[in-house]
């Protein structure tokens, strides 16, 4: 995050700030209304040392010469919630959620260094904390993390293949292993993603990429292999998709996924199917989306695999749907199929595309009902 | 749409104020006949001013939208039809027809001097504010002295999706009125005026402004649900406007003195899959709640955004990568636009899905310092950018206001 100084951020603060005069801040949330809490350069008053559970406001002003800083701890110095970059003079608020009962600190932290100036505040009342320990739903995240951990091996094998051909400058080879490499990355599109970076390193479309920025990945190439030749850097660009692949791999071993994160990746490769595949936009030089397609519907099917006896328990109907629209999907993909190839997105009809449409459609809507469900 | 729930303009008259002369004194209502007077002279949105009316007007309900090219090579000709047009826009913007009695008191032997379909309907706040696109500056009319550095080409953006077909232009016309028949009628009426010297390349309908620009006006909703405009620069903010939307003598083109540079961009929001992301999801990506359009972390619309706000475990209360983060004044170096937006819902794409989005129409002082700052910004990091795709692109610079007598960018010819 920008960490420019409020005086210098120009006009558009400086109205704000002139806006906020005269505007009485109301009470946010708590009845007792905002809890005033005075900052200077060596104290930090806060007017009430006990709330009750929920929604906590805090008003700070800050009276000193140093920029400050508020926080709320829980034990531990958990952050419950803070505020920075408060300029000498300022008035700024925060709102947290305190759903549990039990000992917190209050800190401002004059010059935004050092643990700051600390108080308790005690918090009474409110929920007891849930147990989650549902051991379906911990099954499920199992299960799932067990597919991602399959697909990315594959994953860093067939890269491996497919580098070597690119490198080895055999571009026949290297075409016929795109698509089937592909397919690995495809399925754990939702994992992929997770890593902000690295997803659009390695699959960016060329229209995806900010100007002065390198055009990388697998797209970069298809582009090379399809339509401009092998480059002098393709090598160059085959090594680092590699290197990232396995970066992205490792850090997949880490992450730590809930069952709403299925289900929402589940619906994700559906959107990723609505938007990008339906339009011929993702292959636009090898036109194998067909193959991606498929992908993202496997990864789709696989989460919901992994969630099935939390569904079934809680919303039967539901994955009735889900299996009907699923099958309805793999269904008009297996026509498009010759051998074990598909069909160039380009050979469809325009009827068939709609059929497609209507088909993702219908399997999205019901998909995007998943994440409450296995979340009550 | 339903009109009742919305809340019609309440202070028109701030309108008129702010487009300068107001409405000129002895101006007959020809077109809209005897019995309501009254009822039409508050929906009159002078025409002359030092300002276009139409860039801080309270934003009127409906767009048409309309980039024109210029045909003749011949600059006589190009003057002449803005000489023209300006004389029906002023009559057009008092809600009289394009010609006295033009609909249906002419020859019956020739064709009406105007069209018809705005006989009996007031001006409904009608402007009609016009544009210069860069390619009108490049030499077929003399004109390539004249253009300000501020109008550039826009570059390509990041997952832009261009069709050239609704890109560009020599000419814009923008006409903004509370019912959409008046607005069309304007157009309709100015392309058939510029035939043989203009010609359309593209246009736009809008409904349901989809930004407010005075604090005379509730915040609308864009067809994302979400309240669009809360920060949107307003006409009251003298300062603001000063700063950042009206170009000065001194920023190099002295004709542009009182101008504005206007950016079109077409976007097509998929709201199919935005239907199906969750509420806590859309909030999110804003950076808003949906309900009351509060910034998150803050309890009320009005409250000031406050990018400094973390929650649990230290994670940003508005996310790093939501919208309003990204296009804050604050993360752009002060820059703002005062945005000026429409929905649209053009038909139905092909594949099952509407063709539906906004319609963003900015105008700002200086392109390169504000609008494509920001949006270079969202279109690299904006996690909106899933839902969105710009398909059309055009920017115009925005000659001063009219003055008695004058014409539509009498400073430039």
């Amino acid at each position: 995050m920008s960490r420019i100084p409020l005086v210098l951020a120009g006009v558009g603060l400086l109205a704000a700030v002139a806006a906020c005069d005269g505007q009485k801040q109301d009470t946010a949330g708590a009845a007792g209304g905002p809890i005033a809490v005075e900052a200077a350069d060596d104290a930090c008053k806060v007017s009430a040392t006990t709330a009750n559970a929920g929604t906590v406001t805090f008003e700070i002003a800050n009276k000193g010469t140093k920029v400050t800083e508020f926080y709320l701890y829980a034990e531990g110095d958990r952050i419950m919630g803070e505020v920075e970059n408060i300029a000498p003079g300022l008035n700024r608020r925060l709102i947290v959620e305190v759903p549990e009962a039990g000992k917190y600190q209050t800190a401002c932290k004059p010059g935004m260094v050092g643990t700051g100036i600390r108080g308790d505040f005690a918090v009474t009342g409110g929920a007891q904390r849930q147990s989650d320990a549902n051991a379906k739903l911990a099954e499920a995240t199992k299960g799932y993390a067990a597919y991602i951990a399959n697909q990315t091996t594959a994953l860093v094998e067939q890269t491996q293949k497919f580098v070597d051909a690119v490198k080895a400058r055999n571009v026949d080879d290297a075409k016929s292993r795109y698509a089937n490499t592909r397919v690995y990355y495809e399925r754990i599109e939702p994992v992929a993603e997770k890593f902000g970076d690295l997803d659009p390193q390695i699959d960016a479309r060329e229209a995806d990429v900010e100007s002065g920025q390198r055009f990388t990945g697998f797209h970069r190439l298809e582009k090379d292999l399809w339509v401009s030749g092998l480059q002098s850097d393709s090598g160059q660009i085959a090594d680092k998709l590699m290197t990232d692949v396995r970066t992205l791999v490792e850090k997949s071993k880490t992450l730590q996924l809930s069952a709403v994160d299925l289900a929402n990746g589940a619906k994700g490769l559906l959107d990723e199917v609505a938007t990008r595949k339906i339009t011929g936009e993702e292959e636009t030089f090898s036109h194998t989306d067909l193959s991606d397609f498929q992908a993202n519907v496997d990864g789709s099917k696989a989460a919901i695999a992994a969630l099935r006896p939390v569904v079934q328990e809680r919303d039967p109907a539901l994955l009735t749907t889900l299996d009907k629209e699923f099958a309805n999907v793999d269904g008009l993909l297996a026509k498009q199929r010759q051998g074990d190839v598909f069909k160039l997105y380009t050979a469809l009809s325009q009827e068939q595309i709609k059929e497609f449409a209507s088909a993702v459609d219908s399997l999205g809507e019901p998909l995007s009902k998943v994440a409450e469900v296995v979340s009550k | 749409m339903t009109v009742s729930r919305r809340r019609v303009l309440g202070m028109t008259g701030a309108g008129v104020a702010l487009a300068g002369a107001g409405v000129a004194a002895g101006v007959g209502i020809d077109r809209f006949g005897q019995d309501a007077p009254a009822r039409a002279a508050t929906d009159l949105v002078g025409f002359h001013g030092e300002h276009q009316a139409g860039i801080v007007t309270p934003t009127q309900e409906n767009l048409h939208f309309a980039a024109l090219d210029v045909t003749t090579k011949d600059r006589a000709k190009l003057v002449k039809l803005l000489r023209t047009w300006t004389d029906a826009a002023r009559r057009m913007t008092a809600g009289q027809e394009v010609t006295p009695g033009g609909a249906v008191s002419g020859a019956a032997a020739a064709p009406p001097g105007d069209t018809g379909e705005a006989l009996d309907l007031p001006a409904s706040s009608l402007t009609l504010t016009i544009g210069f696109g860069p390619s009108l500056f490049d030499g077929r009319f003399g004109l390539a002295g004249k253009r300000p550095a501020a109008l550039v080409d826009l570059p390509v953006f990041p997952k832009d999706k261009l069709d050239p077909a609704r890109s560009g232009g020599d000419l814009c016309i923008q006409a903004c009125a509370n019912d959409p028949q008046v607005a069309v009628h304007a157009v309709r009426n100015l392309v058939r005026l510029g035939f043989g010297v203009t010609e359309v390349r593209w246009s736009q309908l809008g409904f349901g402004r989809s930004s407010s620009t005075s604090r005379t006006q509730v915040t609308p909703r864009n067809l994302f649900g979400f309240k669009d405009g809360t920060n949107n620069v307003k006409a009251e903010d003298d300062g603001l406007l000063r700063d950042q939307v009206w170009a000065r003598a001194e920023d190099g083109q002295p004709w542009m003195a009182g101008g504005s540079y206007l950016v079109a961009r077409r976007i097509r929001m998929h709201i199919e899959t935005w239907d199906r992301e969750t509420l806590q999801g859309q909030e999110q990506i804003i950076g808003r709640t949906k309900g009351t359009g509060a910034p998150l972390g803050q309890a009320k619309e009005f409250d000031q955004v406050d990018l400094h706000v973390r929650g649990e475990g230290g994670v940003p209360t508005v996310a790093e990568d939501a919208h309003i983060r990204l296009a804050s004044s604050e993360t752009l170096n002060g820059a703002k636009i005062l945005r000026r937006g429409y929905n649209f819902v053009d038909g139905s794409d092909g594949v099952g899905h509407l063709e539906a989005g906004l319609f963003f129409i900015a105008f700002n002082r200086d392109p390169r310092k504000q609008f494509i700052p920001m949006q270079n910004a969202l279109s690299s990091k904006d996690a909106m950018m899933e839902y969105v795709q710009h398909t059309g692109s055009a920017i115009f610079a925005v000659p001063p206001g009219v003055r008695e007598g004058g014409y539509w960018g009498d400073g430039l010819f």
